[in-house]
């Protein structure tokens, strides 16, 4: 049983790190299945990409929540407030201490370059793919937490209870920790956005730019270039790509 | 010369009660397993916040105190002090046991306990946890072929004298992982700190000791054993040292904090307005952990009463548990330094101190891993000639300094 369970366990992963466009599928239960998009992932991760988001937090309006929303829809997560809750994405409320100045921001998974989390995974669930998202592979993540533990962005969670009603595009299971995958199954099918950063730009605020870092043309690069931006904690040397002007 | 006997512990009554207590015990811990597996972590008391809970402490208590009670059989084979031989069989015998026991706690809190073979099989080699995965197997095979070089009928002294060495330096290299999975987080203001591996090889020797002293003494009471005044007195001495030892390691790493004004609000917390974990610290830790068993084991008429050096051991052990909490709770629960300068809020509890009620199966889960140690322990005494029992005046071991 056990060893059957690992071999499915290391095809899994296998798939998931080489395949092409597979699409797996797995019966969880009658009824239920989970379907792995796999998206083509690896055919698509290009190392020559590094994909980022620009946040400009003057442009993020306080009250807005639109890509938390967007993310919740399009991943299929709900935080109804309660400490064992899921969050993704959440937006943080700045008041610098000795200016008074107040700014807003979203906070997701800074998809480091070095990520303290695959570092400490014991298993090697946290994986950093070739154009530079960071994932967990639900198939070998044993729950021990650790990566929350070590992530200085607090950008993971762990699912406490079993979950219903997944979406197919985003497997997620009990007792494994999930965050921000920077939307993979939409870059891998050719969506060339995140649901947050669509869904800033169709709300009008425009604050979060999405685009391929190693690209100096792209949008994002651009902005990069003309204007001044900051990691977060850039004293650990992590490399985000996630950067934030205006703050 | 009079060569050391050993024994099984012998049938009675009260061993059998102890057998059955602990069962009972095992069964609790097996019912929260059940439960927190089946409901998931929703049961407990943990959160996305405080991600490790009690059951860490009871889990990093026993490890600490696994390698710490291998220091007596260390002392023996390694440093040579013929008056700590007697107990080197006991000593490895709690080293494996407890080492089980903390690992229970351990991997059954896991979100995936199914998949504890992908933990065994999988390995990332960056990560000090996969380390301590494989620093933790091999300390139960090192530890098992020295007990075996200890009891085997033909004495084998290089065999003896080289697992002991190589048993002694993989238990500091084990506590210094365990240390490690603390002060290579660079993420917290808490941890981030290469004085954890030492200051936990410090708590492992002190918590190890206290409960060394303790489970020989409920083995003594079970009727077997011989745990002599000169023994207890002597191990009473070496617990002064090992607490003051830790207390001198977290006086470092606290002054160390403070010197640091990145550092300033975490020291703050955990010192002044952190309330439970303040409290714990100074109270469980400082006084009752520290302080009140260094006064007990000094004062010069009352530290070689037996009560009086089993009322230290268990404030050790009480202290231990609070320093455990308000190092891995209280770590946690002072939040992330993001944005340093700001006043941060948000809907994920940025910016506040986070909360942690822990639930029932918490102690259930931890405890049913320390019953688990004990009776690994009791049924190694039971079965295997680990207990010394004629030590006498010929081997250099004197009753006559026991006091009631």
């Amino acid at each position: 049983m056990t060893d059957k369970s690992t071999n499915r366990a290391d095809i899994q992963r296998r798939n998931f790190l080489k395949s092409g466009a597979l699409l797996m599928s797995f019966s969880l239960a009658s009824g239920v299945n989970l379907m792995i998009m796999n998206s083509g992932a690896n055919a698509q991760a290009n190392a020559k990409i590094r994909w980022g988001l620009l946040i400009d937090a003057n442009k993020c309006s306080p009250e807005c929540d639109a890509c938390i929303r967007a993310c919740a829809n399009e991943h299929g997560w709900e935080n109804n407030g309660k400490l064992t809750d899921p969050q993704w994405i959440r937006k943080v409320k700045l008041k610098n201490k000795q200016t008074g100045r107040e700014v807003s921001l979203p906070l997701m998974c800074q998809h480091c370059e070095f990520p303290p989390c695959v570092d400490v995974c014991p298993t090697g669930a946290s994986f950093k793919r070739k154009d530079g998202i960071v994932l967990v592979d639900r198939h070998i993540c044993i729950g021990c937490r650790y990566c929350m533990m070590a992530c200085p962005y607090k950008a993971r969670s762990f699912v406490h209870e079993k979950i219903n009603n997944q979406k197919t595009t985003t497997p997620r299971g009990k007792g494994t920790v999930e965050a921000c995958n920077l939307c993979v199954h939409k870059l891998d099918r050719g969506d060339g956005i995140t649901a947050c950063a669509q869904a800033c730009e169709n709300s009008g605020n425009g604050a979060i730019i999405f685009g391929n870092l190693n690209d100096k043309n792209s949008k994002i690069s651009r902005a990069l270039a003309n204007y001044p931006s900051v990691e977060l904690r850039d004293d650990l040397g992590l490399n985000l790509a996630v950067r934030y002007q205006n703050i | 010369m009079e060569r050391i006997k050993y024994s099984e512990l012998s049938s009675g009554t009260k061993l059998w009660w102890a057998a059955a207590i602990l069962t009972i015990i095992m069964a609790i811990g097996a019912f929260a397993v059940f439960k927190i597996e089946h409901y998931g972590h929703i049961v407990t008391g943990m959160n996305n916040q405080i991600v490790w809970g009690v059951p860490h402490i009871f889990a990093i208590f026993l490890i600490l105190s696994a390698s710490g009670a291998l220091n007596i059989a260390s002392i023996g084979s390694v440093f040579g002090k013929q008056e700590y031989k007697p107990l080197a069989r006991l000593s490895s015998l709690m080293a494996i046991s407890l080492l089980i026991g903390g690992l229970a706690i351990l991997v059954l809190d896991l979100g995936r306990v199914d998949r504890l073979i992908i933990a065994m099989t999988t390995y990332n080699f960056k990560s000090i946890f996969a380390w301590n995965v494989l620093l933790y197997t091999g300390f139960l095979g090192i530890v098992a072929i020295y007990l075996y070089a200890q009891m085997v009928r033909k004495e084998q002294p290089f065999l003896l004298k080289s697992t002991a060495l190589i048993a002694f330096l993989w238990r500091l290299i084990l506590t210094t992982g365990t240390g490690s999975i603390f002060g290579w987080l660079v993420a917290r203001s808490a941890y981030d700190a290469a004085i954890m591996a030492p200051m936990f090889i410090a708590m492992s020797f002190s918590f190890g000791l206290a409960v060394f002293m303790l489970i020989f003494f409920g083995i003594s009471a079970l009727g077997s054993g011989q745990y002599t005044a000169q023994m207890r007195i002597r191990q009473a001495r070496l617990l002064v040292i090992f607490v003051g030892v830790v207390l001198y390691f977290t006086l470092i790493s606290h002054l160390t904090n403070l010197y640091l004004a990145e550092h300033g609000g975490y020291e703050r917390f955990i010192l002044l307005d952190g309330g439970i974990y303040s409290f714990l610290f100074w109270v469980g830790h400082i006084f009752i952990g520290s302080i009140l068993p260094l006064i007990l084991l000094l004062h010069p008429r009352l530290n070689i009463r037996k009560g009086i050096i089993i009322l230290a051991a268990i404030l050790v052990v009480l202290g231990g548990f609070t320093q455990l909490y308000v190092i891995i709770i209280g770590g946690q629960a002072y939040p992330l330094e993001i944005f340093p300068g700001y006043e941060v809020s948000s809907s994920f509890s940025d910016g506040i101190i986070n909360k942690y009620t822990p639930s029932y199966l918490e102690f259930m889960l931890g405890m049913g891993g320390v019953g688990l140690a004990l009776f690994i322990i009791l049924l190694g005494v039971k079965i295997l000639r680990i207990l010394p029992v004629n030590l006498s005046k010929n081997l250099g071991y004197e009753n006559k300094l026991d006091v009631k």
